[in-house]
């Protein structure tokens, strides 16, 4: 396919995409399951993409995914809730300790930059271990930071375990699609780069790449740093979407669902984790749904039927990808023109065997 | 000093919880180079199993007692053998990966079965009872755990410095490779492993949640991560390692915990320990010091 045409086709897509989101967010649709999934999926699609920059790209294996969410959401919502409604969000701290509030946009990036510098402090410490003990300390420090919001003695400044609300949301669904868009177009140009390519080389062999010249200890601060501020971002985000935060909801679960996400999309693949994120958010709270109600076929009642048997389903549905299917949706390439081109015109790779097959007779 | 006794006592008692889960993580790691994140969610499930099997009419307890420690081993050997099995020669990443997935799935299950709310736990006359030592007041398990944990380590220690199965698996987590051209039958080895860290989990369990006397499928989570930190604090591989790890944490914890000001802060200081011990000591304890290969 030439180039041109590629160009062409993405973006047709991308124009085909955004005016069903513009459709959506104008008619009846607004508020159905299918516009909460695309919401939620846009911002755990960056959430996927930063951890796929760190764990697929870098080779650091890390957990810390939901703790930088959290630094993100409470970052944003401290920053913005109105001055007026902060009396009866601090209603047991006499309106908490900051007293002003600033701008959407300008907040959203702090929280971003907040998630960093906590990033840059822990990773001064961890990015010396090796694989699983950087899993697990980076999990560890998650659980720290869960805790140390939910400290009394800090409550005037994040509300202790009570919840943030009040703070501005969005009105358009196209708001986290933008953020998300923009942040992962970054992400891509980061990897595209000189220092993508060191990423890479640390992920492949540490040794070799130190040889060459990589300066390790650098990169990875700085992968983990970058990976950390859009995970801020999404939290912020994903603060907005649920217009309310919590810190006791940033679990370690949650890092796992990231994770598999990006185990889903295919581990090193910026196409694979957006997909997976919607596929993924999409059968968790809508196409599954209905295993959590109970069903009559005629006068036979289905059985197991019931709440909670979605989730049962859904995480046999994952290890069987997880133990079966290790690639993923694409495996470490990128969504391609060629790619589908070819398969369109040879279906599964028929006409191509039997040109091989041919060739040996 | 009733006071620091009182919390010397339970510090002991929940130090000697974490040590039985401890070595479940330190076993298998040491052999499989795996963080098996599901071993937290197995001990979880071994407390809804007594739940439902002690609700059974006509249970005895020791019954309920046994079949539960019977299930456990069966459900550990089961997830070994479909969920680990089958990456033996995949990264290392994926197993974890896959361990992560298991962990969701039983939590999920746990769920659905369960309602997901917190259920009673049945409770065991024998080790209920309450009895004063020192001038303290206490359940009898507080007393009992430390002295079952001690003797079912001692056990184990024994089982592993001693016999055939034992020396076997010291071989496999020596060398992988080697202990299988060798002729040691890995998979038999990994199984016993499993089996074994299992049933410690197991009789962790009951004594764990005769303690705090709720469970809820969310449980596991916690004191297995806590217990993980205990074997990586004793170094990992190393069973008294795990055993000192954990009584250390216990004991810390519940002194934080009677301070009201940090109380709070009880989880995140085990994580500022393991953060701290990886950074001065990466190898733990006791831990071995592994050179590495190019």
């Amino acid at each position: 396919m030439k180039k041109n045409t590629k160009i062409l086709a993405s973006l047709i897509l991308a124009a085909v995409f955004l005016g069903l989101l513009i459709f959506i967010d104008n008619s009846s649709l607004k508020n159905s399951m299918l516009s909460t999934c695309l919401q939620k999926g846009a911002i755990y699609a960056l959430v996927a993409v930063s951890m796929n920059l760190l764990n697929g790209f870098t080779g650091l294996f890390s957990l810390g995914q939901a703790g930088f969410m959290l630094i993100g959401a409470y970052t944003y919502g401290i920053l913005t809730i109105p001055v007026t409604s902060r009396g009866s969000v601090y209603q047991y701290f006499d309106g908490g300790l900051v007293q002003f509030s600033i701008p959407v946009i300008p907040a959203i990036i702090l929280a971003g930059i907040m998630a960093a510098c906590f990033a840059a402090l822990i990773g001064l410490p961890v990015l010396k271990l090796k694989s699983d003990y950087l899993a697990i300390a980076t999990l560890g420090f998650a659980e720290i930071i869960r805790a140390l919001i939910q400290w009394k003695q800090i409550a005037p400044l994040t509300n202790g375990s009570n919840m943030l609300r009040a703070f501005p949301t969005y009105d358009t669904i196209l708001f986290p699609f933008i953020i998300s868009a923009i942040c992962i177009a970054i992400i891509v140009l980061l990897i595209r780069s000189s220092y993508g390519r060191a990423f890479k080389a640390i992920r492949e062999d540490e040794i070799a790449a130190e040889a060459m010249g990589v300066n390790l200890f650098k990169h990875k601060m700085m992968s983990f740093v970058i990976s950390s501020f859009f995970a801020g971002i999404g939290g912020a985000l994903l603060a907005m979407f649920q217009a309310s935060v919590q810190a006791k909801a940033f679990t370690s679960a949650m890092t796992y669902e990231i994770l598999l996400i990006v185990v889903i999309g295919g581990i090193g693949s910026i196409t694979g984790s957006i997909i997976a994120s919607f596929l993924f958010v999409g059968c968790m709270e809508w196409w599954l749904r209905f295993l959590d109600e109970v069903h009559y076929i005629g006068d036979f009642k289905v059985p197991f039927l019931r709440t909670g048997f979605r989730m049962v389903v859904f995480s046999i549905v994952i290890m069987i990808i997880v133990l079966f299917w290790r690639k993923g949706i694409m495996g470490n390439k990128e969504f391609s023109w060629d790619a589908i081109a070819k398969f369109f015109k040879d279906p599964f790779g028929l006409v191509s065997k039997k040109k091989k097959k041919g060739e040996v007779k | 000093m009733t006071n620091y006794v009182q919390l010397l006592l339970s510090g002991i008692a929940v130090g000697s919880l974490y040590a039985l889960i401890a070595i479940g993580y330190t076993m298998v790691y040491g052999i499989l180079r795996l963080i098996n994140f599901a071993h937290g969610d197995m001990f979880m499930m071994a407390g809804f199993f007594l739940i439902y099997i002690a609700a059974v009419p006509h249970m005895p307890i020791w019954g309920a007692l046994l079949l539960t420690i019977l299930l456990t081993v069966v459900l550990g050997f089961m997830i070994e053998r479909c969920a680990y099995k089958p990456l033996r020669s995949a990264p290392r990443m994926s197993v974890m990966i896959s361990a992560i997935g298991v962990s969701y799935l039983l939590q999920n299950f746990a769920t659905y079965f369960t309602g997901g709310l917190a259920q009673a736990y049945p409770e065991i006359p024998l080790i209920s009872k309450k009895i004063e030592i020192f001038g303290v007041s206490t359940k009898l398990i507080t007393i009992i755990t430390p002295i079952l944990t001690i003797v079912l380590v001692l056990a184990l220690v024994t089982l592993i410095k001693f016999t055939k199965i034992g020396m076997a698996m010291r071989a496999v987590s020596k060398d992988f490779e080697t202990s299988q051209l060798m002729g040691i039958k890995i998979n038999s080895v990994i199984s016993m492993t499993f089996i074994i860290g299992s049933f410690l989990a197991a009789v962790g369990s009951i004594m764990y949640f005769s303690y705090y006397e709720q469970v809820s499928p969310t449980i596991g989570a916690m004191p297995g991560l806590k217990a993980f930190v205990a074997a990586v604090f004793g170094g990992i591989g190393s069973i008294p390692g795990a055993v000192i790890g954990a009584y250390i944490i216990g004991i810390c914890e519940n002194f934080i915990k009677s301070y009201p000001v940090i109380a709070d802060l009880s989880n995140a200081f085990t994580f500022v320990l393991l953060i701290v011990i990886l950074i001065f000591k990466p190898n733990g304890l006791f831990g071995e010091k592994l050179s590495e290969k190019v």
